[in-house]
């Protein structure tokens, strides 16, 4: 542990988190709204960059974490009158065996094919949602606002709710950090680079990517618990949104994939971008549009993303932070 | 000797190509066996019949006393066998240094991370990259990137080293250097079976030689007398006359 304090990392995710948790002063709402969105992107940006950035496997159906846990959540509380806590961790704990689960199936197939695999599960859950009467098919599940009491009334539900995802962005990072830091890292760098030759050389990878399919599907889950919690509703087509999931793609690759910090500062920019061009005159209409040239334009000219340029110059800085 | 690997009667087909057929032999314990072979006779698909990269269609490949014919690649390399590839494969965007490391980590001895460096450092010292850790494994040589891969595969501590023509494309003193470390890697108790087109390299390394032609075996013995089988010349010069012109 007190190794831990003498790392950098640990400072910086700390700091981020200080500066999330403080910035909106308890009282700044609509500081916070976009401070809650910057992180939830954080959080679907570093748990999707364990498949994609370290283990080289592009999740373009991440969401279904987020929505899943969102709808088990949600159900827990409204249909089972279970509290917050244990219904938004109940839902990590059900979708990171179902991802566990279908990891081990999809996880045979291989680039483009796993792509659209993934595509296929988020899709597959979705239909089978809106046709799930339990969770109020295509409609959704209202909650009742009575639910926010606990927490001391809707404002001060909305706070706590906000500070407990910040702190989940914040353990997002410091997981990011620690399967890359372990041999588990080691094994998914290695599959990302070469599965074969990682295999020949005793990597199991069919389980360490299955692992980190379901890994990366934990922290997710629980966000959208409290996503939708916050929102007191949840239907299919929020919930398993495919904008969400290729944005967390962009702001992976524009960060810098397979790097710790690379999704946090991908997804600060990827949030000013979008808060810039949601306003102006001419992109207003035109927001996807430009996310999908400046991911072409990534993956074409800077396929290590922000922190890859940052890293080609001071080297150094790669050995202090990753 | 007790035999440490042993392979037998295995054969696999690539639609109408019977790539391997019917082969046996075994590798002892601290032994170097080479195999040698035209093109197209087998020998690379030997590698990956007996490390569980494609699975025999008939036969079993038993090592260290398990049958590991059905096993996968990652399983058969816990077991303790390594190899190197005839086409480098290294994890290019990684540095020499990482690039051992996992193959310390997931070896035989199913190292933690920790002890993992130690013996990547070690085996990459030991093939003369010592200096070179850091490097991205991009960056390296052809030479070089043979390096790694005998590197990488050392460190993961096997009881048996398959080598896939670690010598070809390298210069005179290249080869030369190789061989030396071939020579210390042996001292140190590890079986090796490899794959060579060198010849002189290989006859003056190999305590045996298999010799393989269109998936079968054509003979097995000491290199001298493999050197000297009339079969072995005709599979690699294709003229039975020039045998007999020699003979005469």
């Amino acid at each position: 542990m007190a190794r831990l304090l003498r790392r950098p990392f640990f400072w910086i995710i700390a700091a981020a988190i200080l500066a999330f948790a403080l910035a909106p002063h308890g009282k700044d709402v609509e500081l916070r709204e976009g401070l809650l969105l910057a992180a939830v992107y954080i959080i679907l940006a570093s748990n999707l960059n364990i498949m994609l950035g370290y283990a080289g496997y592009v999740n373009f159906g991440s969401i279904v974490f987020f929505g899943l846990g969102g709808y088990f959540c949600i159900w827990f509380m409204g249909a089972l009158h279970w509290g917050l806590v244990p219904a938004a961790l109940a839902g990590g704990v059900a979708v990171s065996v179902a991802a566990l689960f279908f990891g081990l199936g999809i996880l045979r197939l291989r680039g483009i094919h796993f792509a659209l695999a993934t595509i296929g599960v988020n899709e597959a859950v979705q239909a089978f949602v809106t046709n799930f009467e339990p969770w109020g098919g295509s409609t959704g599940i209202y909650l009742s606002t009575e639910l926010f009491q606990p927490l001391g009334g809707p404002a001060q539900a909305l706070w706590t709710i906000y500070y407990v995802l910040v702190a989940i962005m914040g353990l997002s990072l410091y997981l990011s950090y620690f399967v890359k830091n372990s041999k588990f890292g080691m094994g998914l760098l290695a599959i990302g680079q070469n599965e074969d030759a990682a295999a020949v050389l005793g990597v199991p990878a069919p389980r360490y990517k299955a692992l980190a399919y379901s890994a990366s599907a934990f922290l997710p889950a629980i966000a959208g618990g409290l996503y939708f919690f916050k929102g007191a509703f949840i239907q299919p087509a929020d919930a398993f949104d495919l904008q969400l999931s290729t944005e967390a793609i962009v702001i992976t690759m524009l960060g810098g994939s397979g790097t710790i910090f690379g999704p946090a500062l991908g997804a600060y920019v990827y949030e000013e971008l979008r808060g810039w061009l949601l306003t102006s005159q001419t992109f207003a209409n035109f927001q996807l549009v430009v996310a999908g040239v400046l991911l072409l334009l990534i993956v074409q000219f800077a396929p290590g993303g922000l922190m890859g340029l940052f890293y080609r110059r001071l080297p150094r800085l790669k050995r202090i932070l990753e | 000797m007790s035999a440490l690997l042993e392979v037998q009667g295995i054969g696999k087909r690539f639609g109408g190509l019977q790539a391997v057929d019917a082969l046996s032999f075994s590798v002892s314990e601290g032994e170097i066996l080479g195999m040698i072979g035209p093109n197209g006779a087998g020998k690379s698909t030997v590698f990956n019949l007996i490390n569980g990269v494609f699975r025999p269609e008939r036969g079993k490949v038993v090592f260290r006393g398990e049958d590991v014919t059905a096993a996968p690649p990652y399983r058969v390399a816990r077991r303790g066998l390594a190899r190197t590839h005839q086409i480098v494969q290294p994890f290019a965007n990684m540095s020499v240094f990482e690039n051992c490391i996992v193959g310390a980590c997931f070896g035989r001895d199913n190292l933690p991370l920790s002890r993992a460096r130690e013996a990547a450092r070690e085996a990459a010292s030991l093939v003369g990259l010592g200096e070179r850790l850091d490097a991205p494994a991009v960056q390296l040589t052809i030479a070089g990137k043979k390096r790694l891969e005998l590197a990488r595969a050392l460190a993961a501590q096997p009881t048996l080293l398959m080598l896939d023509e670690v010598l070809a494309g390298l210069n005179p003193t290249e080869v030369a250097g190789m061989i030396e470390i071939l020579r210390a890697i042996r001292g140190r108790g590890v079986a090796i079976l490899m794959i060579e087109h060198l010849m002189q390299a290989i006859m003056s390394l190999s305590d045996r030689i298999v010799v393989l032609n269109s998936g079968r075996k054509l003979t097995e013995g000491a290199p001298a007398a493999v050197a000297r089988d009339p079969a072995v010349i005709e599979a690699y010069l294709g003229d039975p006359g020039l045998v007999q012109r020699n003979a005469r």
